[in-house]
């Protein structure tokens, strides 16, 4: 699905005169006061798709008017797509969870919730768009034609990587958190510079926006008018932080301190990410420079298999935003729009059973790398030293099966 | 006499604990750190004890973590940061090459920097990249910072102490994959000093060096290379920066052989410099080259390579092998 028929229109910036306006009246309350406003406030969200499985008309929310023309040529059958996307990608990554108990995986990172989020971003873009993904984008990954297996050799601890990034432009997962950012801004530099109309996604969590390096991603990308838009899936929690412990002001904001326009979509809502992210991608390409988007969504799961988040959040927390999950209200929507039949989803459950056995195959499967692959790719051109270490070692390996 | 037998992680614990009770000025910082007591579980309960003022859960930013003790230890406090793993202190070497280490000597001596780093370090638990990493030469080889690391639970509480009593940045160094090691820690022993090294076993055949997790494989290889009737022994140096180099020469001097044992890549490593001490030093009694075992000129390896890539006791006792048959 791409959209070109709406890059003519100028949607609002979501940073402008009505958001500004109720950040700098918060401005005049005292300091603590205001940042605990700011924290406590019900998000100013764009949603398409309330939780009950409604669809939102311009008239009852004006914040999302503007962004429903962005999915105007959005079919019932795009939706149905839009479902098996997520639907798919829940149960590949809880066969993972699985693999992961069952020794198969070293660690898993769950996008348990995040569904909408990837999903609807994920479809907003081009094939000539590129991708710099965290470590918990298998939605993303899935959207860009990555084969879900290809994601589990790292978890597995067979490779650091396990695919091309060029083949589906989808690069390959950052652990040092917001590292990335950088490379996506210098990324889509070069693609400005090459007078190309690509535009390029950096994903990142809530937490990863205290660091350095997406700060200094903001400012690069503002000053040099970047094509990037900056997507940030707040799901509340970094490892056991809640975000009151990276920052006082909702993070959409903080975009417009850098010069450039920030949202706030709700994550949970496959069809306003998907309108979002298409519009952030619009400006970039016509030159209007970086967006951020704040998808506001939940980490349904614990951070990774190795920890355990009921030593630090409330099964009540969790509960409430079970309520949101954003695979029910679209299966909600299309059954009650007549939009899909029992045979649909009879049908998709049969595909995700096909899914999670070729998954466990694959991964059953999954050789141990050769031993020698420690010296390979090191160096593009070689190195001597690297030689030298790998024939010491073949020469010490092979002294074993002479019966040393 | 207070003598028990507990974890290297329940160690660190008891050590923070003690010092945060002692000193209302010792601070513990880092992510995850409060409620959560780490991802390690070294900083458990202490938030619950100390309160948030004292044990602070910071937002994700290792340069601000470091940047802001730095600060901290100016207006007088001694903050103990977690850097959570070893491939993530590199957002904050900036702040710890350029600012943490130099302070000291560009205040004429002025102001003084009581900031310990502690860095779960090197491999062997199966993680993903970065989670693995020996990055102690990196800091070793910057004027100004002092670098040690615990290989036993004793010391682990001990060495903590001291690295918080210390007026110089401390870059603590703590083996991952020993958290879980018991050993007898005496909380009433009056401790030997934070950077001399310590001879782990009696041996007079060679000696080993190592620090951090590879003592107990070092140790590990000597009981095997006496079934052989081959004596070695085995010396924890404890500190990368400084390094007693008098206590080795020592044990070199009665063993005529050295073997220095890293997990971290050999290529200008810790035991590059102490090979090429120990040379100077000990030219005339040593019957062999210094050898030394560690990581390869590649990056650390993914899990289910780890076995091979570490230097394991084979590994150990081949270059034990090799200098004897000098
Ligand atoms: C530089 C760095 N510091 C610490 C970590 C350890 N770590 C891994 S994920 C994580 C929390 C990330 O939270 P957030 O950015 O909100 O993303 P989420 O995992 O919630 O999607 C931390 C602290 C890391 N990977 N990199």
């Amino acid at each position: 699905m791409t959209v070109e028929s709406t890059a003519a229109r100028k949607p609002r910036r979501s940073s402008g005169t009505k958001r500004a306006a109720g950040a700098a009246s918060a401005a005049k309350a005292p300091a603590a006061k205001a940042a605990a406003t700011a924290q406590n406030a019900e998000p100013q969200l764009v949603q398409l798709l309330t939780p009950e499985g409604e669809r939102v008309s311009a008239a009852d929310n004006p914040d999302a008017a503007e962004f429903l023309s962005f999915v105007e040529d959005i079919t019932t059958e795009d939706l149905r797509g839009l479902y098996r996307d997520m639907v798919l990608t829940r149960r590949f990554d809880g066969e993972a969870t699985a693999l992961q108990r069952q020794g198969e995986l070293g660690l898993w990172a769950s996008l348990l919730g995040q569904e909408a989020a990837q999903i609807g971003s994920g479809r907003a873009l081009r094939d000539d768009d590129y991708v710099f993904p965290t470590y918990r984008e298998h939605g993303v990954a899935w959207c860009r034609g990555v084969d879900p297996t290809n994601l589990l050799g790292m978890f597995r601890g067979v490779n650091h990587g396990g695919w091309d990034p060029n083949t589906n432009n989808f690069h390959l997962y950052t652990i040092v958190i917001g590292s990335q950012t950088l490379h996506a801004t210098g990324y889509a530099m070069g693609v400005a510079k090459d007078g190309a109309d690509s535009a390029v996604i950096a994903y990142f969590g809530d937490g990863a926006s205290s660091q350095g390096d997406v700060a200094e991603a903001f400012t690069f990308s503002a000053v040099y008018n970047s094509p990037v838009v900056f997507f940030c899936q707040n799901n509340q929690w970094a490892i056991s932080e809640p975000t009151e412990r990276q920052m006082r002001v909702p993070l959409y904001q903080r975009a417009q301190g850098f010069g450039f326009p920030g949202v706030r979509v709700d994550g949970n809502d496959v069809l306003a990410c998907l309108a979002v992210t298409r519009w952030a991608l619009e400006r970039a390409r016509r030159g209007e420079g970086p967006t951020l988007v704040e998808a506001f969504t939940y980490r349904m799961g614990a951070h990774t298999t190795s920890d355990d988040p009921t030593k630090y959040r409330r099964d009540e927390e969790t509960q409430a935003w079970e309520a949101k999950d954003p695979i029910l209200r679209l299966k909600t929507y299309l059954l009650a729009s007549g939009g899909a039949d029992e045979a649909f989803f009879e049908s998709l459950e049969a595909e995700s059973e096909a899914l999670g056995k070729r998954v466990r195959e694959v991964v059953r499967a999954m050789p141990d790398p050769d031993t020698m692959a420690i010296f390979e790719n090191v160096y593009a051109d070689g190195h001597a030293l690297v030689d030298e270490e790998r024939a010491q070692f073949a020469a010490y390996l092979a002294s074993f099966e002479e019966g040393h | 006499m207070a003598v028990e037998k507990m974890s290297i992680a329940k160690a660190l614990n008891e050590s923070l604990r003690k010092a945060l009770e002692t000193d209302p000025k010792v601070l513990i910082m880092g992510e995850d750190v409060g409620k959560l007591g780490g991802v390690f579980r070294i900083t458990d309960g202490l938030q619950k004890d100390f309160g948030e003022e004292r044990v602070i859960d910071t937002p994700l930013a290792e340069s601000g973590i470091v940047g802001t003790a730095i600060g901290l230890a100016l207006r007088g406090y001694r903050p103990v940061v977690e850097i959570q793993f070893d491939g993530f202190v590199f957002p904050a070497y900036d702040q710890i090459v350029t600012q943490l280490a130099k302070m000291h000597a560009r205040a004429l001596g002025k102001v003084k920097m009581p900031v310990v780093v502690r860095i779960p370090y090197a491999g062997g638990i199966g993680a993903v990249e970065h989670h693995s990493e020996s990055p102690e030469a990196l800091f070793a080889h910057v004027p100004g910072l002092k670098v040690v690391s615990p290989s036993n639970a004793s010391d682990a509480y001990w060495m903590l102490q001291q690295a918080i009593l210390s007026d110089d940045p401390v870059i603590f160094f703590e083996p991952k994959r020993r958290y879980w090691d018991k050993g007898e820690v005496d909380t009433d022993a009056i401790p030997g000093e934070l950077h001399k090294a310590r001879v782990a076993r009696e041996g007079s055949d060679l000696t080993l060096a190592a620090y951090g997790p590879m003592v107990k494989v070092c140790l590990e290889a000597a009981a095997a290379a006496a079934e052989e009737g081959k004596s070695v022994e085995v010396v924890d140096l404890r500190s990368m920066s400084p390094i007693d180099f008098d206590g080795l020469q020592a044990s070199v001097e009665k063993t005529r052989r050295l073997v220095v044992v890293h997990e971290a890549p050999v290529f200008l490593g810790t035991g590059a410099e102490i090979a090429a001490r120990i040379t100077e030093r000990c030219f005339y009694h040593l019957e062999a080259p210094v050898l030394r075992v560690g990581g390869f000129h590649a990056p650390y390896p993914p899990a289910r390579l780890e076995d091979e890539y570490l230097p394991g006791l084979d590994r150990v006792l081949d270059a034990v092998d090799r200098s004897l048959a000098y």
